[in-house]
């Protein structure tokens, strides 16, 4: 109980302050984001600007508030399409089994046996980089994962006498599958969803350093990151800053997910 | 002087003291039960006397000594000596006490090679001597077998096997056979009691059984929370019982009640030449054979009967229980519910029938979903047939409740429940439709003896009331004897034997019925 509450404290500073910087940046931000001034570049920090300016003479504070909102975006958008696509083949596979499962199963094989960030390039070299398909990309890369723990815990479940009990009660498949079966994935599922959740975020800068992020001039943690690389040296807060933000934002995420999987469960929560 | 001495032994979880001042004795050959229900610390005290106590317990005191040497004075490495050769250990569920990725042989011969200077030679000779003991055939090949390719009742007898290999001079049974079936139990006990007389070991059995009491120990010790709360001769002990606890126990054993005559009337639900098989494990292009589990079985229940289907594992009785109420499809044969045909009926025309049947389950624990309150469990079946107001739902859920002594607590949890409070519930949810016909697959088998006992008056009670058809899947033929107007036996998927329960249970026709009755340890009182 004890431990519960803290992670649901420092889970949900983490997360509060990270959102909290999304929130503002959309009304407002020191200075404009994509603006470039060459005349101040890589400039310290100072009174003038927090946190220093990038080899653009972009603000960088402003960038990270407006990368939170882009990233944060990207990284949620994605992980539920992963999460809707998942969990639905899932479902299917592991309540219906026989040939359904068979063929999904072959299916999910053969995508989970790509590396999640190879199968997303191959899917945004159809698609094209832009936020949407990045979203596609990696929801779809990713869904493998998440089909593969939900048809595990169905397959367990759908053993277990209650839901026969459901049947013998005369409840539809349907209802027996949404009200019985589907609640008892939430554990696995919170779990994955947080660490995909860290993933996202981390693919979504690889994505940039390859040129097929999120297109510039938009700002996101995972492109500021990979453009501070050259100049490490001279302006190491450049890749320090979103870094952190990063870090930070995971930590706070699985945090939140390991309190939230503790809550639902009704054993803790009596 | 006696092999085993406690004293003033006792066991804490945390600051709680789960077993207090228990002191007893076991002499040479001598065999003593420690009896008591789920919580009584009998099986803590097992595992103190053998140094194996889970985490979360400790020993907190009191005096353990085997042939007069002080246990917990000893070093662990002394005390590890000791046990195989001073004392071994048989747990209750051979499915898990045996290493299920090790042969037999190896695991047999791990104690020998540990405890003794035999070579492998003389080892494998020892497990093959062994294994043939124990009644295993064809030992030399069964060495290299693994412990899936058992049944229950043969994995008992390995473990049984390996651990007597030793000649431990204390064997310590820990409910050896409450995970088997009445006859295999009847066999795994005996060939128990011979080995310890041969070797001379005395025995410490550990069970709530007091059929296995009277009938296996020289002793009984009766606990309960912990405290010792009767001690004497086994026999007297349970004839005459002076402490009310003790009493309460004897009480709960299963009594005839009296011969019911069910008025003549046209079947409720008959299976005409029903047949199940399980379909084989097949691949991507194979189909396997299909195992059959129920060969053309024809039995018909009438309305307001209950009807008791007996039968060993593997004998089909809770198949053909699922088949009755369309759980399991049919292989062949047909199904009728009230005169019409019901076998191959789905979806919305099976609802009728599903309104009209229910089950019980045996594992209470597993058949009530977890994350769903009590109320909202038995008040689940009420969303069918549609047209009942939510709150209506929930009223009659709670006055269900209050029916099976459960007022109050339709807030709960299920894992905040008791075993025979989860299993009222289940009982709750399946009558609060008001079925005609219910089947009871072995639902009171996983209760200890004071709650079976509440739970079957419950069941009998409420059948009673209201009359609903009742078929009694178990192997345990003291329930039989308690709620039964009729007994069918089932063997390798067959009837064997049918008739009203008397008839069947004093004078039973069939050998196999005669073998499950000889098996079933009852007080003659």
């Amino acid at each position: 109980m004890k431990r519960l509450r803290l992670n649901l404290v420092i889970g949900g500073t983490l997360m509060g302050a990270v959102l909290a910087l999304a929130v503002l940046a959309l009304a407002w931000t020191p200075y404009d984001p994509v603006r470039t001034n060459l005349r101040r570049r890589l400039r310290p920090p100072s009174a003038e600007y927090w946190l220093g300016t990038d080899e653009f003479g972009r603000d960088v504070a402003s960038r990270l508030m407006a990368g939170a909102v882009t990233s944060l975006g990207v990284a949620a958008a994605t992980v539920l399409v992963a999460l809707a696509i998942g969990i639905a083949i899932g479902l299917a596979s592991g309540f219906l089994r026989g040939w359904v499962d068979r063929v999904l199963g072959a299916v999910n094989d053969t995508l989970l046996a790509f590396p999640g960030i190879l199968l997303a390039l191959g899917l945004l070299a159809v698609i094209g980089p832009s936020r949407s398909g990045i979203v596609l990309a990696l929801g779809l890369a990713y869904a493998p994962t998440v089909a593969r723990v939900v048809r595990g815990s169905v397959l367990s479940i759908r053993e277990r006498e209650f839901v026969e009990a459901s049947r013998a009660l005369g409840n539809s498949e349907g209802y027996t599958l949404l009200r019985h079966v589907l609640p008892h994935t939430a554990a696995p599922v919170i779990v994955l969803a947080t660490s995909l959740f860290g993933w996202v975020i981390l693919s979504e800068s690889a994505l940039s350093f390859l040129g097929l992020g999120v297109p510039p001039p938009a700002a996101t943690w995972g492109n500021m990151l990979a453009s501070a690389r050259p100049f490490m040296a001279e302006a190491p807060l450049l890749s320090i800053a979103p870094g952190a933000l990063i870090a930070m934002c995971l930590l706070g995420v699985n945090l939140l997910g390991d309190a939230l999987r503790d809550l639902l469960d009704p054993r803790d929560g009596a | 002087m006696s092999l085993l001495e406690v004293a003033g032994l006792r066991i804490a979880a945390g600051a709680r003291d789960i077993v207090r001042d228990l002191s007893f004795s076991v002499a040479e050959g001598e065999t003593l039960a420690l009896v008591g229900e789920s919580g009584s610390g009998k099986s803590a005290t097992a595992r103190a006397v053998i140094g194996l106590l889970p985490p979360g317990l400790r020993h907190a005191g009191g005096r353990i000594a085997l042939a007069g040497q002080d246990l917990s004075a000893l070093p662990p490495a002394t005390l590890r000596a000791l046990r195989g050769p001073g004392m071994g250990m048989v747990f209750q569920e051979p499915m898990t006490s045996l290493n299920p990725a090790q042969r037999i042989g190896a695991q047999m011969a791990e104690g020998l090679a540990l405890h003794t200077t035999l070579d492998a030679a003389a080892r494998k000779r020892a497990c093959i001597a062994m294994l043939e003991r124990v009644g295993i055939t064809d030992p030399e090949r069964r060495l290299l077998a693994y412990p899936h390719e058992f049944s229950g009742g043969m994995r008992q007898r390995i473990m049984l096997a390996s651990v007597m290999l030793l000649r431990p001079r204390l064997l310590i049974a820990d409910e050896p056979t409450t995970a088997l079936d009445t006859l295999t139990q009847a066999e795994v006990l005996a060939l128990m009691k011979e080995l310890a007389r041969e070797q001379g070991s005395s025995i410490l059995l550990i069970t709530h059984d007091l059929g296995l009491v009277s009938r296996h120990a020289d002793r009984a010790l009766v606990m309960q929370s912990g405290q010792a709360v009767e001690e004497g001769p086994a026999a007297p002990l349970l004839a005459a019982p002076r402490h009310a606890y003790t009493r309460a126990l004897v009480a709960a054993l299963p009594r005839r009640g009296p011969a019911r005559v069910i008025p003549p009337a046209p079947p409720l639900i008959e299976a005409r030449s029903l047949s199940v098989a399980y379909p084989g494990r097949g691949g991507w292009f194979r189909r396997a054979a299909p195992m059959p589990a129920v060969q053309s079985v024809s039995l018909s229940i009438h309305p307001g009967e209950v009807v008791a289907l007996v039968g060993g594992s593997g004998s089909g009785k809770t198949t053909l229980g699922r088949a009755m109420l369309r759980l399991l499809p049919a292989s062949g044969g047909s199904l009728l519910f009230g005169g019409q045909d019901v076998t191959a009926r789905s979806g919305p025309a099976l609802l009728d029938f599903r309104l009209a049947c229910q089950i019980v389950f045996q594992d209470p624990y597993s058949s009530l979903d977890p994350r769903m309150r009590v109320r909202d469990i038995v008040a689940e079946p009420l969303r069918l047939p549609a047209g009942m107001a939510p709150a209506d739902r929930l009223a009659r859920a709670e006055a269900m409740l209050a029916e099976v002594g459960l007022a109050g607590l339709g807030d709960r949890f299920p894992h905040a429940l008791s075993g025979g409070q989860r299993q009222r519930v289940a009982i709750a949810r399946a009558l609060v439709r008001n079925p005609a016909f219910v089947v009871a697959d072995e639902a009171v088998s996983a209760l200890d003896a004071t709650v079976r006992q509440q739970v079957i008056a419950l069941l009998r009670d409420q059948q009673r009331k209201r009359g609903f058809a009742c078929l009694f899947v178990t192997h345990d033929l003291g329930v039989v004897e308690e709620i039964a107007d009729r007994v069918v036996v089932m063997q390798h998927g067959r009837i064997v034997e049918e008739g009203p329960r008397d008839q069947v249970l004093d004078a039973p026709a069939h050998d196999y019925t005669r073998a499950l009755l000889a098996a079933s340890v009852r007080l003659q009182g």
